[in-house]
């Protein structure tokens, strides 16, 4: 049994089938890519993920529990982190004011009314805000807006962000898009670390594949909605199949 | 002091100050000059600076953090109003518990109108909000509840004002003939003390210092609000609503209590003004009204926390003095010129004052709009930043950002 477990899941926009029957298993602490050709539904499949699609059948359950029918927020509190495609993160607060938010939420919950207290007075909310900063390479720029950052920038805060919740699972949309090459080896890099030295398990859809070999132990092949096949890197690379729908394509 | 950081402090002692000299900087000008016509502090209008500041600064908690824009504010203070001369007809004309009540009344009922608007954002929040508002002012203005059960909610077109017939239970009887009076413990809302330096005449007035705490309080309220962690959601809520779902946040809650307590700023609004004139109609809930609070807190600065009091500052002011401008105080200005010069120059500024006052607000908050959309805030910064600029030439500021509250 996997920590995430995916079933029978269809959804259709109506007269496409974006999802069609698809299961997945992702094992706890490992980093699975799901790998695919543009429109193939990973992200449409994420989204089902996290709350933000409802699939029209299947199941899936994550930890044991089922997500569907849930709201993003509560299943966020499940355990589940994402990092978008674009990075979405606070503009208009400060880079601290970013971290600490996160970890508010993993303190409080969903809700909280602490409306009197002076939130820099939550030591201990600063301080680990001010300590997963300093992880990210990001200390010095805590007083900086959000938005005024670079992009690599953000997608870094945006990790941290959900790091910072201690999640038992990170999904990650393609969080190399559009990136230069030294920021994509950056990200390659603190993500690596990230699942060497927490007890995490990371599901991350991505297109590049220097991306998706430097970092999956696991990868599933998606395919017009459907998953192609589900194997080890080094077996991926020599499947025929793979490389007829996927990799010869980009070869 | 009182749990804020030292620029808090300074800001909250700045405008305390203000508030206890303001019968004396209010009026700069002596009694019978010329430009006695633009003096202020008079009791009446003085009162309403704070009363809608108290207004503004509600609505800016909601507006400014959450970037929720209620089209019905207004209406919560009406609720305010109506529950406060309610208390004042049925317990007592000691004005603490009316204000107790119009807080308490307003916020339930801004619990109900924001737990159905904010089913929506956007404009269709706007919307909802102003629906509500105007069915809540048809309501007042024909009494239909009242109607209803055979009695008198709201009194209708005639509003309602305490009589001397009412039960006033806590309350001895009145004489027949005597006007109930509205006070706090005793000290009547009406007793002035008028002060003569001069050729100038200073009042001090009770209703005002009162309704000039209650600002202050309120002002002291919103400053632990948006240094709260509460008040960092609701920027969140503003800055970026989907990543703040997927943080394992619940937005609802957090903009339901925002609308909440802006309500019950309004409806203490509302029931400060009955306690300064003991009257209501349904007129103060008006749409118009509710549009007033978005512009204070537009013109000041939605956002910062002394811009809605500036902003309402400016709006009132405009509307008592520059309404007041008639065409035989602008010939009396005009006089020393030649004839058909004087009476050019009276009909171009008559289009600006008098009963057009609203010509110079809408030019003025267009202005603002255009060209510092952070309000007054924004000019007195840039102002101060022109001005620091000039004393050292090497000084670049700017690199670090302003908080977006101060
Ligand atoms: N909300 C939606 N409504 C309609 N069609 C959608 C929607 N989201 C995705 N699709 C379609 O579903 C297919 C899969 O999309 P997507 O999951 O975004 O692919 P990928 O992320 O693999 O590139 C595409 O053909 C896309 O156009
Ligand atoms: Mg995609």
């Amino acid at each position: 049994m996997g920590i995430l477990e995916v079933k029978g899941v269809n959804k259709r926009f109506g007269g496409l089938q974006a999802l069609g029957d698809v299961n997945l298993s992702v094992k706890e602490n490992s980093v699975h890519a799901i790998i695919g050709p543009n429109g193939a539904g990973k992200s449409t499949l994420l989204n089902c993920l996290v709350g933000k699609l409802i699939p029209d059948t299947g199941s899936v359950m994550f930890n044991g529990q089922s997500v569907l029918g849930r709201k993003p927020y509560e299943i966020n509190q499940m355990g589940i982190s994402r990092v978008f495609q674009t990075p979405e993160i606070f503009g208009d607060l400060t880079v601290r004011e970013n971290m600490m938010i996160p970890i508010f939420a993993k303190r409080d919950g969903a809700f909280r009314m602490h409306a009197i207290k002076d939130m820099m007075r939550e030591r201990e909310i600063v301080d680990a805000a001010d300590h997963m900063l300093e992880e990210m390479n990001m200390a010095d720029k805590y007083g900086m807006h959000a938005a005024s950052m670079s992009r690599g920038d953000k997608r870094r805060l945006e990790i941290g962000m959900c790091l910072a919740q201690e999640p038992r699972l990170l999904l990650l949309d393609e969080p190399t898009a559009g990136m230069a090459r030294a920021d994509t080896n950056n990200t390659i890099d603190l993500l690596k670390q990230i699942s060497d030295q927490r007890d995490i398990t990371i599901a991350i859809i991505e297109h590049d594949m220097h991306v998706v070999f430097s970092l999956a132990n696991r990868i599933t092949v998606l395919a017009q909605g459907t998953p192609l096949v589900e194997d080890d890197p080094e077996n991926i690379k020599g499947n025929p199949k793979v490389r007829e729908a996927y990799l010869g394509e980009t070869a | 002091m009182f749990g804020l950081n030292k620029q808090d402090t300074t800001l909250l002692i700045i405008v305390a100050i203000l508030a206890l000299f303001a019968p004396f900087i209010l009026n700069p000008f002596p009694e019978g000059s010329a430009l006695a016509q633009f003096n202020a502090g008079y009791p009446d209008l003085m009162q309403r600076f704070v009363i809608f500041g108290i207004f503004a600064i509600g609505f800016n908690i909601l507006f400014g953090l959450t970037g929720y824009l209620s089209f019905g504010h207004a209406a919560f203070l009406g609720v305010g109003s109506y529950a406060a001369i309610w208390m004042m007809k049925l317990l007592t004309m000691n004005v603490i518990p009316a204000i107790i009540i119009s807080v308490i009344v307003a916020g339930l009922i801004s619990f109900l109108v924001g737990w159905i608007s904010l089913r929506r954002s956007g404009i269709y929040f706007s919307i909802l909000t102003l629906a509500f508002a105007m069915m809540m002012y048809q309501l007042a203005y024909s009494d239909l509840f009242g109607q209803l059960f055979g009695g008198v909610l709201t009194g209708g077109e005639t509003g309602l004002q305490p009589k001397v017939s009412d039960p006033r239970i806590l309350d001895a009887a009145l004489a027949e003939g005597a006007t109930p009076k509205a006070h706090l413990f005793g000290l009547e809302m009406g007793a002035s003390h008028k002060m003569n330096v001069g050729a100038w005449s200073f009042t001090f007035n009770a209703g005002y210092y009162i309704a000039a705490f209650a600002m202050l309080a309120a002002f002291y309220m919103s400053i632990r609000i948006f240094r709260s962690p509460f008040g960092m959601m609701l920027r969140s809520v503003k800055s970026n609503q989907h990543r703040l779902n997927y943080t394992g946040l619940n937005p609802k809650p957090y903009t339901l209590a925002a609308f909440v307590i802006s309500g019950m700023y309004a409806g203490l609004a509302g029931g400060l003004l009955v306690a300064m004139d003991t009257q209501v109609g349904a007129e103060r809930m008006f749409w118009t009204a509710s549009g007033e609070v978005v512009i204070m807190t537009i013109l000041g600065g939605a956002g910062t926390l002394i811009g809605p009091v500036l902003g309402s500052g400016l709006l009132k002011y405009m509307e008592n003095i520059l309404s007041k401008i008639n065409k035989s105080v602008l010939e009396s200005w005009f006089s020393f010129m030649p004839d058909g010069m004087s009476d050019f120059f009276i009909a171009i500024t008559n289009l600006f004052v008098g009963k057009q006052w609203h010509i110079t607000t809408g030019v003025i908050f267009m202005l603002v709009i255009i060209f510092v959309p952070g309000g007054l805030v924004e000019l007195g910064k840039r102002i101060g930043a022109r001005l620091s600029r000039k004393k050292e030439p090497n000084n670049t500021d700017g690199s670090a950002k302003p908080e977006p509250a101060e």
